[in-house]
């Protein structure tokens, strides 16, 4: 049967791993490539670099960022964060990404899904939608969440698989940083809709949220951050917890 | 010395990475002349079944040379798909054949969760009396990484079959010296790693 992936997730800036509450308030979390290296041997599934850099310059260091990450590990590895062209993409692949995460420019360019899924698989092919709740709905958000794209989440994630996305990562923005639990109806309501692996993002802070986003929330994978930076929660005692609620894991 | 052919199927960057930390001498040729004298062969490939067709004909007999010669082959993922006689995903484009059977696409069951493609970790499954060389020291019910739509048939070559959903597949292929898994053993941790060097074992 197939398993339910924890994955862990590093924001990182100017080549350090950073981590923001809703957004903001950055604090320093440490050095990517030592944070792979635990994760490798703690049993995390999967790894994603997020890099939130503003400035081009800090962004040519994230070519770096990746080789030295992925040297850590030998597990998927998945960046995103400012890529908006093939070339990005590519540079990324060939420092040792497994897939690449298109958030803003997957909606400013959509052809870009369609092009990067017929050069490299639809499995490469991330589409990161970060969603605000607006009364019953899904807003979609872009820019790094300030800009309402003023697109349906669940529609958007349609368009996305159709165009050749093999997975969506689901960020709640209400949730992120928050610790109260993963936006399980949000999730949910993605996760239905296509049929293509959904990543939940946004809210984790103990291992009751991991347990309901897997079951309520139906989704595929779920990430974290700060919980695993800070070693709050350790991954194995939070795989056992998922066992022991009858949900799949590797251990 | 190991030959790790690129027909240009995505990247082969998480291979070569693996064999290096193996500490495998390597290399990729560049035409199908360099195979003669290889100690193996390793068919990578993440994408799509025909991206296969970059093999020609010069290739397909340089291989097919090399694995009558008793050369180990190790096909990863659509390199594995394509050492049965052909897939579902591009009828028109022929696999090596050195395995009977032909891939198809997994059904998946989107009502009940079960989603097509198969991403993540799953696990290996030997069947009754299966003995391998490949999964020498691997435990039954270890998981690996997969990340695919199509799969190849349980059949007499099969070592470790998978189930998603209620399809169950080959996870990983056997005869003699030709070898085939459909997930990314440089991308399942140490279980991944094992594998790798079972292989390169096999190669010495």
């Amino acid at each position: 049967m197939l398993s339910k992936r924890v994955i862990a997730c590093m924001d990182v800036r100017d080549g350090q791993v950073v981590k923001g509450v809703q957004f903001q308030d950055l604090r320093h979390a440490g050095d990517p490539a030592e944070l792979a290296k635990r994760y490798n041997v703690e049993g995390i599934d999967e790894v994603v670099v997020l890099d939130i850099t503003a400035t081009l310059e800090g962004r040519r260091t994230l070519a770096d960022t990746v080789r030295a990450v992925a040297a850590e590990i030998f597990l998927p590895l998945a960046v995103g964060g400012g890529i908006r062209s093939e070339s990005d993409a590519a540079t990324v692949i060939e420092a040792g990404a497994d897939k690449v995460s298109l958030n803003t420019a997957a909606l400013k360019q959509p052809e870009l899904i369609t092009a990067l899924a017929n050069r490299y698989g639809s499995q490469a092919v991330i589409v990161a939608i970060d969603a605000k709740r607006h009364d019953d709905r899904f807003a979609v958000y872009v820019r790094s969440g300030s800009t309402d794209a003023a697109r349906d989440a669940v529609e958007w994630a349609r368009e996305a698989e159709a165009r050749g996305a093999g997975e969506i990562l689901l960020t709640s923005m209400d949730r992120d940083g928050t610790k109260s639990g993963f936006d399980c109806a949000l999730t949910a309501a993605v996760s239905r809709a296509v049929n293509i692996p959904v990543i939940a993002s946004g809210g984790a802070g103990g291992v009751e949220h991991f347990v309901d986003v897997f079951t309520d929330g139906c989704a595929d994978a779920a990430l974290a951050a700060s919980i695993f930076h800070y070693a709050e929660s350790s991954v194995h005692e939070l795989k056992v917890h998922l066992r022991d609620h009858g949900i799949p894991v590797r251990l | 010395m190991i030959a790790l052919v690129d027909y240009k199927a995505g990247n082969l960057t998480s291979v070569r990475k693996a064999l290096g930390t193996l500490g495998a001498a390597f290399f990729t040729p560049e035409s199908s002349a360099e195979l003669e004298g290889v100690d193996g062969v390793i068919v990578p490939g993440v994408g799509h079944f025909s991206s296969t067709a970059h093999l020609d004909a010069g290739w397909r007999q340089a291989i097919e040379g090399r694995v009558l010669a008793g050369v180990p082959l190790l096909g990863i993922c659509v390199g594995m798909q394509w050492l049965f006689e052909g897939s579902e995903e591009s009828p028109d484009c022929p696999g090596l054949g050195v395995l009977p059977g032909h891939c198809t696409r997994l059904a998946g069951n989107q009502a009940a969760g079960v989603k097509v493609p198969h991403v993540g970790w799953n696990a290996l499954v030997p069947p009754a009396g299966a003995s391998s060389r490949l999964l020498a020291g691997v435990a039954p019910g270890a998981q690996v990484y997969f990340t695919h739509s199509y799969a190849g048939p349980v059949t007499n070559d099969c070592v470790a079959a998978t189930t998603h959903g209620t399809e169950t597949f080959s996870a990983a292929v056997e005869r003699g010296k030709v070898f085939g898994v459909q997930f990314h053993p440089e991308k399942s941790s140490d279980v991944g790693l094992r594998i790798l060097t079972n292989f390169l074992e096999v190669c010495r």
